[in-house]
């Protein structure tokens, strides 16, 4: 029963690191492209690759608290919904380019750097 | 400040119940179907809270913190990748085409919902 209050502490760290960069990254990049979800979304890909490899050097840690890091924390600093919300929105606003670019940019991308955080653990 | 609040109590439950409904929804085929009905259901939700207009604390506590916690990205791509990884094609491409296809889908039928309501 307790993974579940780990999890939901981690999924509040998680969410209001989501929250900031969201705010603070449209600052330095501004305009039409949602570039705040499409960095988290990234980065979150990039450290879930790297801790899932690094959980055998980790496993020292309770589990509880490695599944309150990468579903917890990791698990809700990224989100799915926004990111579908805005390539809808980009849809509706007639920005096609746009959200086609946004959608290529988050798939191949995150797969992406899922592998190189994968591929990093490994190697080191 | 309360706004950070109202992300983190979203937060807190959007997680949890991802977690039992992943846990709820495992295969032992290894299609990750957990992730695929959370990240669906959370992006018509969040079709409908913005078809609705819900704005200001509200969408921070229900769209911000509940519905982006309980979807998540990295668990989608990590999941690809180890489809991938381990040959299971089939279903990496299923997952993906589901995924985005259906996501965007349900999420523009939430948002229809939601305005005429």
């Amino acid at each position: 029963m307790m993974v579940y209050l780990f999890i939901g502490i981690g999924g509040m760290i998680g969410s209001i690191l989501r929250y900031l960069l969201s705010h603070i990254i449209p600052q330095i990049w501004g305009g039409d492209f949602p570039w705040g979800t499409l960095i988290i979304n990234l980065s979150g890909s990039f450290f879930l690759g790297w801790i899932t490899n690094k959980l055998v050097v980790l496993k020292k840690l309770p589990p509880q608290l490695l599944t309150a890091l990468t579903t917890g924390v990791v698990g809700s600093y990224t989100t799915f919904s926004t990111f579908c919300l805005e390539t809808v929105q980009l849809m509706e606003a007639g920005k096609y380019y746009l959200s086609l670019l946004y959608i290529v940019l988050s798939l191949m991308g995150g797969l992406l750097f899922v592998r190189i955080g994968l591929e990093i653990a490994e190697n080191n | 400040m309360t706004e950070i609040l109202y992300v983190a109590i979203g937060g807190f439950f959007g997680a949890i119940l991802r977690y039992a409904i992943s846990n709820l929804l495992r295969r032992k085929n290894g299609f990750p179907l957990g992730t695929l009905v959370v990240n669906l259901l959370g992006a018509f939700l969040l079709g409908l809270l913005a078809g609705l207009g819900i704005h200001g604390s509200q969408y921070t506590l229900l769209g911000v913190g509940f519905m982006g916690a309980f979807t998540t990205f990295s668990t989608f791509m990590l999941e690809s990748e180890q489809l991938k990884k381990t040959g299971k094609n089939k279903f990496f491409y299923v997952y993906m085409a589901c995924s985005l296809l259906l996501g965007i889908g349900l999420l523009s039928f939430g948002l229809f919902i939601g305005s005429i309501m």
